[in-house]
C-alpha cells in the first residue's frame, strides 16, 4: 500500500491509499460527521452530512466524505463556509422529519440550527437505510428493504422474514438514529401475529 | 397466475439475477399485476432476496402489486403535454371515474397512470385507452371517450 | 441472407441490391413513426396496400412503412418517390385519389400539400417546405428512404461502409483519433467529448470491457431519439459497433423503455439482420473482430437514465445512482470499464469516419460541432424533429423551423434540457444551440428537448410542473435531493395555490443552492435549475403572485 500526502484542515495528513476523506480525517482525530456511515458497511453517501470541500487539480469540489478516496495533495477543508451551510440546511431537512432524535438535535446544537423553517411531517425515519444495509450485509438475512421511490421512499420489514428472523436479534435497533425502526418493527409484528377471526385458516 | 407460466419466463432468462427487471416485465404484461406468492417465487428461483425484489416492484409504475382495471387509461403529462391542458384532462377523467393516477376503482372498470411523453407531441394533451390514441382532446371529449366503455 | 465474409462481398452485395432496384419505380413512403401512428398512419398503410392489391399494381409500386421524418404536426405524413412529392395529414379517404391521380396520372393534389402561411403559395417537395429547408438533415434525413425493418434499404444507402472502413483500413487507435478529433461531444445531456470518454474506457486495465447505447429518453417532451431510432436503427447500431472495435469491447447492451413496442421490434429486427449478415457477431466482416449485442428493455423513469443507475438496472438491480468518484467508463456494469453514449452520439459515428473530422468539425461552433436534434413542442405551431446545425439561434428554429407560435400569441419562453434545464425568456432567443452558450444562459441544452411557451404560460406553474415531475421520477435515496425537491415543491405549491408567503423565494434559492451542491447524482445537481432560471428571469412574476395571489400570466 503505497502512502498518500494530503492537507485536511491545513494540517498535512498520511494516509494510506483506498482509504476515503472520512477514515484519513479519523486517523489525526479530525471530527466529521455522519448519518449513514457505518464502518461494518459498505459506504453509502446517502446523508450527506458528511459533505466537505476538496480542492484537485486547481478546482473546488463539494463530495461525501465517506467516499471519496484520498489522493495525493488533495486539500480538504471540512468546516468551510459553504460546508457549514449545507449542513446546516440538511439537518433542517431532517429534523422536519424526526424531530425528536436526539443524534439531530444534538448536530443541530453544534451547528447552530436555530429553527426549522420547514412544516413538521415526522416520519421519524430519515432514511439513512442503516437497518437495510445491516441485515443485508452482516446479517445476510434481508428481512428489511426499501421501498418506492423518490419523496415516497420508506423503509419496510418484509413479514416472512421479519416473523422468522428479527425477534431473536433486534440488532438494527440500536443502529437507527431516530428510533422510528422500533416503531415500524411493532407494527409489522402486530400485523402478522395470527388473528382467526379475520384469516379464517383453510386445512392444515 | 399459474407456476408453469410463471417457470417458462424465469426459464427463458435461465434463472439469471441479472434479468430480475425482465422476468418482472414479463411477468406483469402476462398477468397485469404482482400478487405477492410470484415475487416470493421469483425470489426464490432467481435467488434474489425478497426486500430487492418488493423495492424493485415498487420503484417503478409500471408495476402493479394489486389487480388492475379491465381498462387502462394513460395521459402524457410530458411538458409539452403540459403546457397544452394535461391537467385538465385528468381532472375529467377523476370526474368520471372516480381514480387518480396511479389508482384503480373498486369495479376493476379502469386504472389511470401517467406517463411523461408518448413521442406524440403533436398530438397533446393525449390520452390513451386500451392502446387507442386520443389526442388534442378537451376535458369533455375525454369524459365522453370514458362513457362508451364497461 | 448470405453471410458476407469481407468488405469486397459487402460491396458486392449492395451492388447487387442496388442492381435489383429502379430508381424511377414509384414508392409510398408512410410516415409510422409514434406522431403519425397516434394519428392512424396504420390504417393509411392498409389502405394503400389495399388499393395497390385492388389496381394490380402490386409489382409496379412500393409502400414503404418509414420511421419519423419530423414534421410530426401535419401527420400522418406520405412522401411519394422518385419525385419527392410531399403529401400531409393523409387520411384513408385520400389514399384512391393519390394511386390513381398522382401514381398512375402524375398529377399533384393540390389539396394535400403543404401551404406557405406568409405567401400562400403551395409546396410540393419535402425539401422545400420551410419546415425541413432550413435544417440540416444528416442524421434524421433518411428516415423517409429506409424501411427501418430493411437493412437492405441501410445498405443501399452506404450503410456499414463506416464499419469496414474502421475494421479494415483503420486500427482502434485511429478510430478513436478520429472521433476525438471530430470533437464529438455527448449528445445525452453532458457534452462531455465522447472520445475523451471512450479512451478511458479503452485504456482501462479490465479485460473485460462493455459499451452501451441510452436509449431510454427520459425527458418528458423529448422523442428525437426514438424518432431517431426507430426509424434508422442501423445507424446507432453501426455506430456502436465501431466504438466497440475502438474501445476494445465484445459486449454491448441497448438500454431501451419496455413501452415503445415499435422500437423494440425495429432493434431487434436490425440485430438479427446484421448477425445474419456477419456485420453483428463472430468474426465481423471476416475481420477477427467479434461483438454481441444484449437488449435491456427498463422502465421509463427518469432516474434510470443516469449512466450509473442505468448500469444497476441492466445488472437487474435497483436504478439507484452511485457516486461516480470513480467514473462508470472505468468501473461501471459489474465494476467493469462500460462506456456509455446516447443513440444521438452513436448515429453521428459512421459519418464521421466515412466523411472524417474535418468535414464534421466544419459543422457547428468552435465548441459545439456538427448537427443537433431537436424536439421542438409546446405552443409552436409545427411540433416535431428538427436537425440543425450547432450554432443556429433558438429564433430561427422556433419562427423559421417551428413556424412560430400559433393562435397569434406572443413567445414568452422557452425552455430547454427538461426537468434539469431551464426556462429563458423571449429576450435571449438569440442565443445559439450551443452546448456552452445554453449553460452560460441557465438552460443546459440536455439531451435537447425544446418546450415553447406563449404569453398565458404561468412560469411558477412551470418550475412546479418540473419538480412535480422529480418528486415522482428521482430515486429519493439522498437526503438533499430528495428533501430538498420535497421542500422546494411544498413552497411553490403555497405559492400556486395563493398561500405564497414574504421570504419564500430567498428560502426556494437556499434550497436549490444546497441541492445543487450536495446531492449525489446530477438528479439532485440540476434539479433546482428550472426554479433558479425562472426566478432568475421571471422574478416579477414569483413577486406579484406571493403578493396578489395569483399568476400576472
Amino acid at each position: 500500500m503505497s502512502e498518500i500526502l494530503l492537507q485536511i484542515d491545513g494540517r498535512e495528513v498520511k494516509a494510506e491509499e483506498g482509504m476515503t476523506i472520512l477514515e484519513a480525517s479519523r486517523t489525526v482525530g479530525i471530527d466529521i460527521p455522519t448519518l449513514c456511515y457505518h464502518e461494518k458497511l459498505e459506504p453509502y453517501g446517502a446523508c450527506r452530512i458528511c459533505t466537505v470541500e476538496v480542492e484537485t487539480r486547481g478546482r473546488t469540489h463539494l463530495v461525501a466524505a465517506c467516499l471519496y478516496p484520498v489522493e495525493e495533495n488533495l486539500v480538504v477543508r471540512t468546516r468551510s463556509e459553504k460546508v457549514i451551510k449545507i449542513r446546516k440546511m440538511l439537518l433542517e431537512l431532517m429534523l422536519a422529519h424526526a424531530p425528536e432524535a436526539g443524534v439531530l438535535q444534538d448536530l443541530a446544537q453544534e451547528y447552530g440550527v436555530r429553527e426549522v423553517r420547514f412544516e413538521k411531517e415526522p416520519s421519524f425515519c430519515i432514511l439513512c437505510g442503516l437497518c437495510v444495509r445491516y441485515c443485508a450485509e452482516v446479517k445476510k438475512k434481508n428481512a428489511i428493504g426499501f421501498v418506492d421511490r423518490g419523496v415516497r421512499r420508506e423503509v419496510s420489514f418484509i413479514p416472512e422474514i421479519a416473523s422468522k428472523e428479527c425477534r431473536n436479534c433486534k440488532e438494527c435497533f440500536s443502529l437507527c438514529p431516530t428510533e422510528a425502526l422500533q416503531a415500524r418493527f411493532l407494527l409489522t409484528e402486530a400485523l402478522m401475529s395470527p388473528s382467526p377471526s379475520f384469516e379464517p385458516k383453510s386445512e392444515e | 397466475m399459474d407456476d408453469d407460466k410463471i417457470d417458462k419466463i424465469i426459464n427463458k432468462y435461465q434463472g439469471d439475477a441479472s434479468s430480475l427487471i425482465q422476468v418482472l416485465l414479463e411477468i406483469q404484461r402476462e398477468n397485469r399485476w404482482l400478487p405477492k406468492e410470484v415475487l416470493e417465487k421469483v425470489s426464490k428461483k432467481l435467488k434474489v432476496p425478497l426486500s430487492q425484489i418488493q423495492h424493485i416492484a415498487t420503484f417503478y409504475k409500471a408495476f402493479s402489486l394489486v389487480p388492475r382495471g379491465r381498462h387502462e387509461i394513460h395521459v402524457c403529462t410530458g411538458t409539452a403535454c403540459h403546457v397544452r391542458g394535461a391537467p385538465r384532462i385528468l381532472d375529467a377523467i377523476h370526474r368520471t371515474t372516480g381514480v387518480g393516477p396511479g389508482e384503480t376503482d373498486s369495479d376493476l372498470k379502469f386504472s389511470l397512470e401517467t406517463v411523461n411523453c408518448l413521442g406524440c407531441c403533436a398530438m397533446g394533451p393525449v390520452m390513451v385507452v386500451d392502446g387507442k390514441h386520443h389526442g388534442k382532446i378537451a376535458p369533455a371529449k375525454a369524459e365522453d371517450v370514458l362513457k362508451n366503455y364497461d | 441472407m448470405p453471410r458476407i465474409n469481407s468488405p469486397a462481398e459487402l460491396e458486392e452485395l449492395r451492388k447487387d441490391i442496388l442492381l435489383k432496384r429502379d430508381q424511377n419505380k414509384p414508392c409510398i413512403a408512410v410516415c409510422t413513426g409514434t406522431g403519425c401512428l397516434a394519428l392512424g398512419a396504420a390504417n393509411v398503410v392498409t389502405a394503400f396496400k389495399e388499393e395497390i392489391k385492388k389496381q394490380g399494381l402490386e409489382a409496379k409500386v412500393d409502400v414503404r412503412e418509414t420511421g419519423c421524418p419530423g414534421f410530426c404536426e401535419r401527420g400522418p405524413l406520405t412522401v411519394i418517390y422518385p419525385e419527392e412529392i410531399c403529401y400531409l395529414q393523409v387520411q384513408p379517404d385520400d389514399v384512391e385519389e393519390i394511386v390513381s391521380q398522382t401514381i398512375l396520372a402524375k398529377k399533384v393534389i393540390d389539396r394535400l400539400l403543404y401551404v406557405d402561411p406568409i405567401t400562400g403559395e403551395k409546396i410540393v417537395h419535402e425539401s422545400e417546405i420551410p419546415f425541413y429547408k432550413n435544417q440540416m438533415r444528416l442524421l434524421i434525413g433518411n428516415n423517409t428512404k429506409i424501411d427501418p425493418k430493411s437493412i437492405d434499404d441501410y445498405l443501399a444507402l452506404g450503410g456499414y461502409s463506416a464499419l469496414s472502413k474502421s475494421l479494415f483500413e483503420m486500427t482502434p487507435e485511429q478510430v478513436l483519433e478520429e472521433i476525438k478529433k471530430a470533437n464529438l461531444r455527448g449528445r445525452g445531456g453532458g457534452g462531455f467529448p465522447a472520445g475523451m470518454k471512450w479512451e478511458t474506457t479503452r485504456n482501462a486495465p479490465e479485460e473485460v470491457k462493455y459499451v452501451i447505447v441510452n436509449a431510454h429518453e427520459g425527458e418528458p417532451g423529448a422523442f428525437m431519439d426514438r424518432a431517431l431510432f426507430t426509424g434508422n436503427p442501423h445507424s446507432v447500431l453501426e455506430g456502436l459497433i465501431i466504438g466497440a472495435y475502438a474501445i476494445g469491447s465484445h459486449q454491448g447492451y441497448i438500454y431501451t423503455r419496455h413501452d415503445t413496442p415499435q422500437l423494440i421490434d425495429n432493434i431487434a429486427i436490425a440485430l438479427t439482420q446484421a448477425k445474419e449478415y456477419g456485420l453483428l457477431g463472430e468474426n465481423i466482416l471476416g475481420s477477427g473482430f467479434s461483438f454481441n449485442v444484449e437488449v435491456h428493455l427498463d422502465i421509463g423513469i427518469f432516474v434510470s437514465g443516469e449512466s450509473s443507475a442505468l448500469m444497476k438496472a441492466i445488472e437487474g438491480r435497483t436504478p439507484e445512482p452511485r457516486p461516480k468518484y470513480i467514473h462508470t467508463s472505468v468501473s461501471g456494469i459489474w465494476e467493469k470499464p462500460s462506456n456509455l453514449n446516447n443513440v444521438e452520439t452513436w448515429a453521428n459515428v459512421p459519418p464521421i469516419i466515412n466523411r472524417g473530422s474535418e468535414w464534421f468539425s466544419s459543422i457547428g461552433t468552435e465548441q459545439s460541432k456538427g448537427t443537433k436534434l431537436i424536439s421542438l413542442a409546446g405552443n409552436i405551431s409545427n411540433t416535431g424533429v428538427v436537425e440543425v446545425p450547432m450554432g443556429t439561434s433558438l429564433r430561427k428554429v422556433i419562427y423559421d423551423i417551428g413556424g412560430g407560435i400559433p393562435n397569434g400569441k406572443k413567445l414568452k419562453a422557452v425552455h430547454i434540457g427538461g426537468p434539469l434545464g431551464g426556462s429563458i425568456p423571449e429576450s435571449l432567443l438569440d442565443t445559439p444551440v450551443d452546448f456552452d452558450e445554453l449553460a452560460k444562459v441557465g438552460a443546459p441544452m440536455g439531451a435537447g428537448g425544446m418546450i415553447i411557451m406563449d404569453e398565458d404560460t404561468c412560469m411558477v406553474d412551470v418550475a412546479r410542473y418540473f419538480l412535480n415531475f422529480l418528486t415522482d421520477e428521482s430515486c429519493g435515496k439522498c437526503v438533499p435531493c430528495r428533501e430538498g425537491i420535497r421542500q422546494m415543491l411544498k413552497i411553490l405549491t403555497n405559492i400556486t395555490e395563493g398561500r405564497g408567503k414574504e421570504g419564500d423565494i430567498e428560502l426556494l434559492e437556499e434550497l436549490s443552492e444546497v441541492t445543487r451542491d450536495a446531492s449525489l447524482c446530477a438528479l439532485g445537481g440540476g434539479a433546482s435549475n428550472p426554479i433558479l432560471t425562472t426566478i432568475r428571469y421571471f422574478r416579477d412574476e414569483y413577486e406579484a403572485y406571493i403578493k396578489e395571489k395569483k399568476c400576472p400570466a
